[in-house]
């Protein structure tokens, strides 16, 4: 078979696009986070930048064929720069009759929709709540409907495979691959060497789903049913080495790059959670760097460990979701008063309570900000797209050494599952990051454990087994340098306002924020967090347009960055789009007395670009008008 | 543990200098005085030694020790020292927790501190009532309590605490009292030699909220009577003629034996693979039975530290990354 796209078969036609979105549709068990990690990785390794939106259900296998039980992954390539994973998607890949229903009205008119007909029995119907086979009754005018019944296709294609009919059945999502592949010119070598390394203990499987997945190929280049191939051109990207990463990957390889540059072994106390697990499971791989991974009784006790682990003199570290954050929340109150340096790393998700554990959302920053007892304020980052998640989890060790307090690192599945083609990062240009530990003392003076940096206010970290140093810290309020028990009223006013100063002191080392278009005009689109990607392809959009719109995205969180306020005054208009009810922007506008507007959608998905862009356009005629 | 270089430390070198504030005739000042003997009998070094409690009277405990101590949050102890061990297995970690710390609110991490075998030392006070908030029932009050939160009494049954160490897979578990303080510092010094977690509960006083829990056991003219010193290789024997003792039938149910039957009572194994005469003993009827003190059981076990830094040391023995290395693993491309 021809795996060199320049060498296709003469007689079909092949059309060049700048861009392509592709959904694939299945039940859990169809393999469609697989299908769509193999065409990420072929087509990043061709040069294509290209984001991606996995998109699955909580039931790890929900019943075969049912609308709950359908998995779905987009992904979306181009010959330039993208920012999101796309909107609505070019061409559709629907397992069976219960991913068409999810899934077929958000497949742009026109567009390619390869359906496998092999369940579209009567059953398979009524488990999609079809009552009439959507084939036969209109349903699907206005799309160019690809049938093909997977299933007898594969099993042909395995004719010889030892493999039963379930084993054969199971590569028919590599037979589908096989048509993508040939309709997008991709090159097959890739997932051919990853299916390799994946089964290397199942020769029959590679086998198996090797010969799917070229049968697919040749299916496709042969039969007249495919009358063009598309040619998507790599995209000009800056020069570098690069590689895919997720979320997840990022914040475990940016906390062990800090901990590599500080010199200071990472714990990582960690309870399993939905959509954060991936962090414990990544760095329990990384025992030979030094990392330690303790999988605690419970989300507090995870939490306790990592605050004990940073008592010790190591970075304690722990991963969650949002109802662990709830039951952290006590023990963080304790790191702040003990000022222990502790990264929290929250990948959020859609609450409240158990909520959506799939999907995603942002509803986690007032909990965040706010969420412990008695005035208890931490540092709050977020990261922005799956490569920020690296310097943003480096950045949360920095600030977490240097001022000795907690660190909260807001992620959310959507980063964490999304990934994207990342510049690899001269490891020996990364920051420093200092850590000083208290010296010996042998003069028999009283070690005062609340003595002060006077620049940052940090307090000495100071290691137990290190001589003279023997002192006591708790939870309760504490005399400022002995650390004695305190319960003076002014001292405790003294300690409330030294702990938030602490954090603000923070804003110090900030550099200016970066905006994406002038700093003044009609609209300043402000965003942090995982909108990021869908707020400038709509800015860049109406920028395109000739609007005086500008976009800017925060990373800091808590605090804010000291240029902020004067940015925001800059413009006629500020919007704030957040995968919440308008949380910071209710923050800004307290805290500056700004008519920041929010943009709010809470449905457990991330914004389409184009919804937001339509919102932006009516806002700047707004603007026009209050000329 | 002592070094040429310095003078040997006395028990006053583990006082701290702040003032103790638990009420006059509290029984957690018999306990700070046998921790301190114990400390000064095994030469601990004051920077090696950290003492980690959660919240409640008895967790107070650390402010009064010239060691490295951390006051934390309600029943959080274990989970917190587990975390300081882990990170720095050199470290003598001991947790101060009390009835309510450590059965109710933690009861979580209590358990599993001990299925992990973490080395540990855990002194729990047990004075079967709430102190610090004023007098409710604990998980360890006996039924029909009545107290401020139960005035028509406590309907819970309580806890056996030394039956849940034991349950939970314990590898050392003791009891001591804490005006037995002599039994008590030994079984304390006893403690620290264990490898892995160690577990005292130490029935104690509380003359405000509970005052006289133990007073049927502890009283100068019942103590013998009431008291079964175990001690390992010994027949369970009591009374002050040692003319009582404790045998088990067939079934594992403990009968009190005396006279021509006193050859019949149990030889104390603390080292018994099978948990089941500590479990008996742990769970006999107060009120037929004397109660034991000493060790219940100790056994070796490999400690979960020491499994993490063998893990580790094994990982890296197999494996040496550069950071570069770890960033550009798996499939990477170059752009020009």
């Amino acid at each position: 078979m021809h795996t060199d796209p320049t060498s296709n078969a003469p007689q079909k036609g092949l059309q060049d696009l700048d861009q392509v979105v592709i959904r694939f549709a299945g039940d859990s068990g169809d393999g469609m986070q697989l299908t769509g990690d193999q065409f990420t990785r072929t087509t990043a390794l061709m040069g294509n930048d290209i984001a991606t939106f996995p998109d699955f259900p909580a039931e790890i296998r929900a019943p075969a064929g049912t609308v709950p039980g359908v998995s779905a992954f987009q992904l979306r390539f181009s010959s330039f720069d993208i920012h999101t994973p796309g909107d609505a998607p070019d061409v559709l890949v629907a397992m069976n009759p219960a991913a068409l229903k999810v899934h077929l009205k958000e497949l742009k008119k026109d567009g390619v929709l390869l359906l496998n007909t092999a369940s579209f029995g009567a059953l398979d119907l009524k488990k999609a709540k079809y009552d009439k086979d959507p084939r036969s009754d209109g349903t699907l005018s206005g799309w160019r409907v690809i049938e093909v019944d997977l299933e007898a296709r594969t099993r042909e294609a395995l004719a010889s495979s030892p493999l039963d009919n379930r084993g054969k059945d199971r590569c028919k999502n590599m037979y589908a691959l096989g048509i993508l592949y040939w309709m997008f010119h991709r090159d097959v070598a890739p997932t051919e060497k990853a299916i390799a390394d994946k089964f290397k203990k199942k020769p029959e499987i590679v086998e198996a789903n090797l010969l799917a997945m070229k049968a697919g190929y040749a299916y496709a280049e042969t039969t007249e049913v495919f009358q063009t191939a598309y040619r998507v051109s790599p995209a000009p990207m800056r020069p570098g080495t690069y590689r895919n990463i997720q979320g997840n990957q990022a914040l475990s390889l940016g906390l062990v790059a800090a901990s590599k540059r500080a010199n200071l072994p990472i714990f990582l106390g960690s309870y399993p959670i939905t959509p954060a697990s991936d962090i414990l499971h990544q760095l329990s791989s990384y025992k030979h760097h030094g990392v330690t991974t303790f999988q605690a009784e419970d989300e507090i006790a995870a939490v306790a460990s990592a605050i004990g682990a940073s008592y010790s003199g190591q970075l304690g570290v722990t991963s969650t979701s949002g109802p662990g954050m709830a039951l952290k929340a006590e023990a963080i109150g304790l790191a702040v008063m003990a000022e222990l340096p502790l990264v929290i790393l929250n990948v959020q998700r859609a609450g409240p309570s158990t909520g959506m554990p799939t999907k995603t959302q942002q509803a986690d920053l007032m909990q965040a900000m706010y969420g412990r007892n008695g005035e208890c304020p931490v540092a709050v980052l977020a990261a922005s797209t799956p490569g920020d998640a690296f310097e943003v989890a480096y950045e949360a060790v920095r600030i977490a050494v240097k001022y000795m307090l907690p660190v909260i690192v807001l992620s959310d599945g959507y980063i964490a599952n999304g990934s994207e083609p990342w510049l690899l990062p001269d490891v020996d240009r990364l920051p420093p990051i200092e850590v000083k530990f208290a010296p010996p003392s042998s003069d028999g003076s009283k070690f005062q454990p609340y003595q002060r940096d006077p620049a940052t206010l940090a307090r000495p970290w100071a290691r137990p087994g290190t001589p003279g140093l023997m002192h006591r810290i708790g939870g309760i309020e504490k005399k400022d340098g002995t650390g004695n028990i305190c319960y003076d009223a002014d001292n405790h006013a003294h300690m409330v306002a030294t702990r938030a100063k602490k954090v603000a002191n923070i804003a110090d080392d900030l550099p200016p924020l970066t905006t994406f278009g002038p700093r003044t005009g009609d609209v300043l689109v402000l965003g942090w967090g995982s909108p990021r990607g869908a707020i400038t392809a709509a800015t860049q959009r109406l920028q395109q347009q000739g609007h005086r719109i500008s976009c800017a995205f925060l990373r800091h969180l808590n605090p804010l960055p000291k240029d902020l306020e004067a940015l925001l005054r800059g413009f006629k208009q500020v919007v704030l789009p957040e995968l919440n009810s308008g949380q910071l922007a209710m923050l800004l506008r307290a805290r500056f007395l700004i008519d920041v507007q929010s943009y709010s959608q809470v449905d457990g998905q991330p914004f389409k670009s184009h919804d937001l862009e339509a919102h932006l356009t009516q806002v700047l005629a707004a603007s026009k008008e209050v000329k | 543990m002592t070094t040429s270089e310095h003078p040997p430390l006395a028990k006053k070198d583990y006082k701290s200098d702040q003032e103790v504030r638990w009420c006059p005739g509290c029984g957690d000042y018999s306990i700070l005085n046998a921790v301190q003997g114990a400390f000064a009998k095994l030469q601990k070094q004051l920077h090696q030694t950290v003492i980690i409690s959660g919240i409640g009277c008895s967790s107070r405990f650390p402010y009064y020790m010239e060691t490295f101590g951390f006051h934390t949050i309600h029943g959080r102890a274990p989970a917190i020292a587990t975390g300081v061990k882990v990170a720095n297995p050199e470290l003598d970690v001991w947790v101060v927790t009390g009835d309510g710390d450590a059965m109710s609110i933690g009861g979580n991490h209590f358990i599993h501190a001990m299925r992990r075998n973490v080395g540990l030392r855990i002194l729990m006070f047990n004075n079967r009532i709430y102190g610090l908030t004023k007098g409710q029932f604990s998980p360890t009050s006996e039924q029909g309590k009545v107290t401020k939160s139960s005035p028509l009494g406590s309907v819970d049954y309580p806890f056996a605490p030394i039956a849940l160490a034991l349950g939970a897979g314990g590898t050392f578990v003791a009891r001591g009292i804490d005006i037995l303080g002599a039994h008590l510092e030994e079984t304390i010094v006893r403690a620290s030699g264990h490898q892995g977690t160690a577990y005292v509960e130490i029935y104690q006083n509380c003359n405000i909220f509970n005052d006289g829990a133990y007073k049927a056991t502890t009283d100068k003219e019942v103590r013998d009577q009431r008291i079964l010193y175990l001690q390992h290789g010994q027949p369970l024997l009591f009374g002050a003629n040692k003319d009582r003792g404790i045998a088990f039938d067939s079934h594992f149910q403990p009968c009190l034996v005396s006279g021509p039957d006193l050859g019949k009572a149990f030889v104390w194994d603390e080292t018994s693979e099978s948990p089941a005469p500590a479990m008996a003993l742990a769970t006999m009827s107060e009120a037929e039975f004397p109660v034991p003190v000493g060790v219940f059981r100790r056994r070796e076990k490999p400690t979960f530290e020491a499994g993490v830094v063998q893990q580790m040391a094994a990982a890296k023995a197999r494996k040496q990354e550069s950071l570069h290395d770890l960033l550009h693993a798996g499939e990477v491309w170059h752009v020009n």
